[in-house]
């Protein structure tokens, strides 16, 4: 009873299924997941508690839960910042540790943490800097990063001198440079507003048509995320541990009018129920 | 495509050039209006010599003894100088340790904190009896009074990255090196040179003191002489000289600063 196979079907009519449709395996798995954080003044505090969830290769997985639930603790668990008490993550196959230094991911937080003595240019490159890459080896990975989140024409400009959007931009063309075969998004638009975000929304997808790579993606919009994903996660409160899973059977591409259908609002309105229930 | 743009006000180099320049004629106007009150009022109530010589007694006096000043002016100057640098180094490289040993700040940082308290002049003449006449004793005390500023904003300013920018250098498996190479010094800059600009001004003031005890050259030699010799004027002409040394110093700061963080000194002064 895997949910992600019904859900798989529909990438089927999309552009970006060239034999890819089907995935060989998990980008993404956790197993059985615990890890309680040492108190902190007052008691211990259990993050997550049996948490299971797997992303598959190419897939996007949007999470919902309530505010402080872990969500966020889940996805440090993917960067290997944080170390579960018990269970197992894996990342493509290997562990959280080796993929990072294998550089098979991206991040982007809510706050797009641009270094603010940098160009955008400069900021893009990071990554690759940062792997050791030689200036002239990055430049043209970089532009192209630039230009599929539209910042072209803004390559010197200054952080401070960027809008909200623009700057979220930058921290997505930041985690593209290095090619990524998994994403993991935590809030990424929860700052910008509602009009920015719809955009926001269509060019993300787009990245991730061009991309393939898989997308781990926390939001607190149920809207946003039946919106994007292939598959939206419900989370329970504190300990966080998956309570249920909705396909999304939306076609793609995704118009922005897809925002505003009737479908799309029943789908909505089942998850906020059991999101209603998991808050209890 | 990016409705949400905002068009980069960067301002061009000339209007940048062209700002500087009216507020560099905006404190002149100042300087020269209190020089000309200062002048009038010594010739309007005839204030005597010694209570109060006017500005242009004092250039008088600058220019006859300039072969003096400049002979006492080199060795405070390579005292505050030499302080400086050693200060600085240390401070700076002693919060860099702090940043990677949290249990060694913890343990140390009262310490300087509390020697901070002692009076600089209360322990000069102990670093004359500890280091003699020469040099050494005034660097020591330029790079002391130095030190603590930096040390305390560069304890700072290391630990001002965002916890999101260094979850990112994490996520990017950087190396502890490129994580202070890449975030923490840059981030650091602005912290140095607020911390810089007080040093520049403090460790002239340090070398000076330090020479009215036990020294027979300097500018702070030269203040002590003039008073004994109760030459007025040429004290007034050190006073000036030891000033403009400062205000140089702290200047100099000031123009390494617009160089090293050029994406701050918009948002300064």
């Amino acid at each position: 009873m895997n949910p992600r196979v019904g859900n798989q079907s529909q990438l089927s009519g999309y552009e970006r299924s060239g034999g890819h449709a089907i995935p060989s395996r998990d980008a993404l798995q956790f197993r059985d997941c615990y890890l309680t954080f040492p108190p902190k003044g007052g008691r211990e505090v259990q993050a997550v508690a049996g948490l299971t969830l797997s992303v598959g290769d190419g897939e996007f997985v949007a999470i919902v839960g309530p505010s402080g639930c872990g969500k966020s603790t889940a996805l440090r668990l993917v960067t290997g910042l944080l170390v579960p008490d018990r269970g197992e993550v894996t990342v493509l196959g290997t562990s959280p540790d080796q993929a990072r230094r294998k550089r098979l991911g991206g991040v982007v937080f809510q706050d797009p943490a641009l270094l603010p003595w940098r160009t955008v240019r400069e900021n893009v490159g990071l990554p690759l800097e940062v792997a050791g890459v030689s200036r002239s080896n990055r430049s043209e990975p970089v532009d192209r990063a630039i230009s599929q989140v539209g910042l072209s024409g803004f390559e010197d400009s200054l952080p401070d001198q960027l809008s909200g959007g623009m700057r979220q931009r930058c921290a997505l063309a930041r985690c593209l440079t290095s090619e990524p075969r998994f994403i993991l998004m935590d809030e990424p638009f929860s700052a910008v507003d509602e009009l920015t975000r719809d955009r926001l929304n269509i060019e993300l997808l787009n990245v991730w048509a061009r991309t393939r790579a898989a997308i781990l993606f926390v939001t607190h919009s149920i809207e946003e995320a039946v919106f994007l994903a292939d598959r939206v996660v419900v989370v329970s409160r504190r300990p966080a541990r998956v309570v249920s899973e909705f396909p999304i059977p939306l076609v793609r591409p995704r118009p922005l009018s897809l925002k505003r259908d009737p479908e799309t609002f029943n789908i909505v309105s089942r998850i906020r129920l059991a999101l209603e229930e998991a808050s209890r | 495509m990016i409705g949400e743009a905002r068009i980069p006000d960067r301002p061009t180099s000339r209007t940048t050039i062209r700002r500087a320049f009216g507020r560099a004629i905006v404190s002149m106007v100042g300087l020269g209006a209190v020089l000309l009150a200062w002048e009038a009022s010594v010739s309007l109530w005839s204030i005597p010599l010694y209570v109060l010589p006017a500005p242009t007694v004092i250039a008088l006096q600058i220019e006859r003894d300039w072969a003096l000043l400049a002979r006492h002016l080199q060795p405070t100057l390579l005292e505050a100088v030499g302080g400086f640098v050693i200060g600085n180094l240390i401070a700076t490289g002693l919060a860099a340790t702090f940043v990677y040993a949290p249990p060694l700040s913890r343990m140390l940082y009262p310490v300087a904190i509390g020697l901070r308290t002692i009076p600089i002049v209360a322990i000069t003449p102990l670093l004359v009896v500890w280091l003699g006449n020469g040099y050494a004793p005034k660097i020591a005390i330029a790079a002391l009074i130095s030190f603590f500023p930096t040390l305390v904003n560069m304890s700072r300013g290391f630990a001002s990255p965002s916890p999101d920018q260094l979850e990112l250098m994490h996520a990017l498996a950087a190396s502890h090196w490129q994580v202070f190479r890449l975030v923490r010094w840059p981030a650091s800059l602005p912290y140095l040179f607020a911390s810089l600009k007080i040093a520049a001004t403090s460790s002239v003031l340090g070398a000076i003191v330090a020479e009215w005890i036990g020294s027979d050259r300097g500018l702070g030699y030269l203040i002590v002489a003039a008073t004994f010799e109760y030459r007025v004027a040429r004290l007034w002409a050190t006073i000036a000289v030891s000033t403009a040394l400062a205000l140089a110093a702290f200047l100099t700061v000031v123009a390494f600063e617009r160089l090293a963080i050029p994406w701050r000194s918009e948002d300064h002064e």
